[in-house]
């Protein structure tokens, strides 16, 4: 079963990763990849840039509306992802609480869609 | 008056809640009843009790309330309808207890301990179960203590008590020879929600967070119902030694402080005088266990706060002895740790590497003494890698700084 791991920032955790405290997050992002993968349950994962850099793309009807700035107007926004192929919600809760972290960030775990045909 | 009932309620709510839930479930064999029977009367207490006033005897009017409103859904209950003489009959009894003394009804607490870390209950659901019925805690901050979902948790719960019920899981404290491994699934269950003993390893995940206090309140509770097993004042001392030491383990900036460098003046006193008094007792018993092993490290540890040093060669020696009865993987690597300190580095990576790899995998203490045993071999590319697996399977904050600092 496949999960998929959200990680949301905020305005707060988002201006850490400036400075010696981000420096010290990036570097525990490696050693993890590596034991997802080690543990043969890593599939993807990308960490995002600030949500100032998105642009929207919305259709009303046919017609296209293209917006600067993120989908959601709010205080929490997505500041990076990654999937896991593990047994069951239990096991991926436990490798979601050894994400790398800073204060205030949530994850949260979902599971993917099962693609029909398949397990 | 409003008042004055709020806090016998309350009183009632702390100090009796268990007591009169073991008692009911005892006797209707039924958990979930019991609870929402009991539920229900506290809720007739919260309304009447302001009003009316606060009964002579409020554990006696409580299981008074409790056991009518089990009896009547249990008739409407048709399925369970030839229960009912046989559940009328046993609540009989809970009504000529009542009728003297508020409090001469008996604790049946320890069956419902028995009952929770049963053999026929799945292992996962005992802990979370005796966290329910025996502190009252709910299913929500079970969940968030053992990373799962609240839902899930809250679903595991109530099929556990089904299964208690359809399956007639008996309310008794097994006799004889049955009774030693019964109450080793007690005291594992009890000792889970406490955590792994973080100490004694470079590198130890505390997991179950939160839950220290309720563990030191199961084994304590545990300590006087069952007062002639030896395990149990063991278990108790194990989790106590390890408690006096929490105020220690972070430093001002919340920094994880291993436990060679740990501020002495910081381990709690009384919690390790307390600690030394219930290991003596469970000595005297002289039935060595699990349990008296593992605190038995812990007081040699304890010492240091008076004598300045760590005997390690008495560490090594009592690890033998626990490895030889229970040679989990946690006692092996901890064999490892203090081999390594009572001779040399080399000992220690000899008695790591004979644990099978695939036991290890995901067993982040492990990786972070491996690493440390590497550095001081003079191993660096592969105390590198052993720290970097140890960085990614950590869990706690603060530890994952600590040993990040250390890969530089």
């Amino acid at each position: 079963m496949k999960y998929s791991i959200l990680i949301f920032d905020t305005p707060e955790t988002a201006s850490r990763f400036h400075g010696p405290e981000g420096a010290q997050y990036m570097s525990q992002w490696q050693p993890f990849i590596k034991a997802l993968t080690d543990a043969g349950i890593y599939v993807a994962g990308a960490g995002l840039q600030p949500p100032d850099t998105a642009t929207t793309l919305r259709f009303n009807g046919d017609k296209r509306l293209v917006q600067d700035g993120p989908y959601a107007d709010t205080k929490e926004q997505l500041g990076g992802f990654y999937m896991i192929d593990v047994p069951d919600l239990d096991t991926a809760l436990e490798w979601a609480a050894r994400t790398p972290r800073l204060p205030g960030q949530a994850f949260e775990v979902r599971p993917n869609l099962i693609p029909s045909g398949k397990q | 008056m409003k008042d004055t009932a709020r806090r016998a309620i309350e009183r009632a709510a702390r100090d009796s809640r268990s007591r009169l839930l073991a008692f009911l479930a005892a006797r209707s064999h039924d958990l979930a009843a019991a609870e929402d029977a009991l539920s229900d009367a506290f809720r007739a207490a919260l309304e009447t009790w302001p009003r009316d006033g606060v009964p002579d005897k409020p554990e006696a009017w409580l299981l008074t309330a409790a056991r009518r409103r089990l009896i009547d859904a249990a008739r409407h209950a048709k399925v369970h309808a030839e229960a009912t003489p046989e559940l009328l009959a046993a609540l009989d009894d809970a009504q000529s207890v009542t009728r003297d003394d508020a409090h001469a009804f008996p604790d049946e607490r320890l069956k419902l301990l028995f009952v929770c870390a049963h053999p026929a209950i799945d292992a996962a659901a005992r802990t979370p179960l005796m966290l329910q019925t025996v502190l009252g805690l709910d299913a929500a901050r079970i969940a968030s203590a053992f990373l799962v979902k609240p839902s899930a948790m809250g679903q595991r719960l109530s099929r556990v008590k089904t299964k208690i019920r359809d399956a007639g899981i008996a309310f008794e404290i097994p006799r004889g020879d049955e009774l030693p491994e019964r109450l080793d699934a007690v005291l594992e269950a009890i000792y889970a929600a406490y955590g792994s003993g973080w100490d004694d390893v470079a590198g130890a995940d505390p997991r179950r967070k939160g839950l220290a206090t309720e563990a030191l309140e199961l084994g304590a509770l545990l300590v006087r119902l069952l007062p002639d097993e030896p395990e149990v004042p063991g278990l108790s001392a194990l989790m106590l030694y390890c408690e006096s030491r929490r105020g220690a383990r972070r430093g001002p900036d919340d920094e994880y402080v291993p436990l060679s460098e740990q501020d002495l003046t910081q381990w709690s006193q009384p919690m390790i005088e307390q600690a030394d008094r219930l290991l003596r007792k469970a000595e005297h018993m002289g039935r060595l266990g699990r349990f008296q092993l593992e605190a038995a490290i812990q007081s040699v540890h304890a010492q240091r706060a008076r004598t300045g040093n760590t005997d390690w060669e008495s560490i090594a020696l009592l690890y033998e002895g626990l490895v030889r009865i229970a040679p989990t993987i946690g006692a092996r690597v901890g064999r490892a740790a203090a081999v390594a300190r009572a001779r040399d580095a080399q000992s220690g990576w000899a008695l790591l590497q004979q644990i099978p790899e695939q036991a290890v995998a995901g067993y982040q203490p492990y990786w972070a003494l491996a690493a440390h045993l590497l550095d001081r071999m003079g191993r660096g590319d592969e105390a590198h890698a052993a720290r970097e697996r140890a960085i990614g399977l950590c869990e706690d904050a603060a530890m994952r700084t600590y040993l990040v600092r250390q890969q530089d």
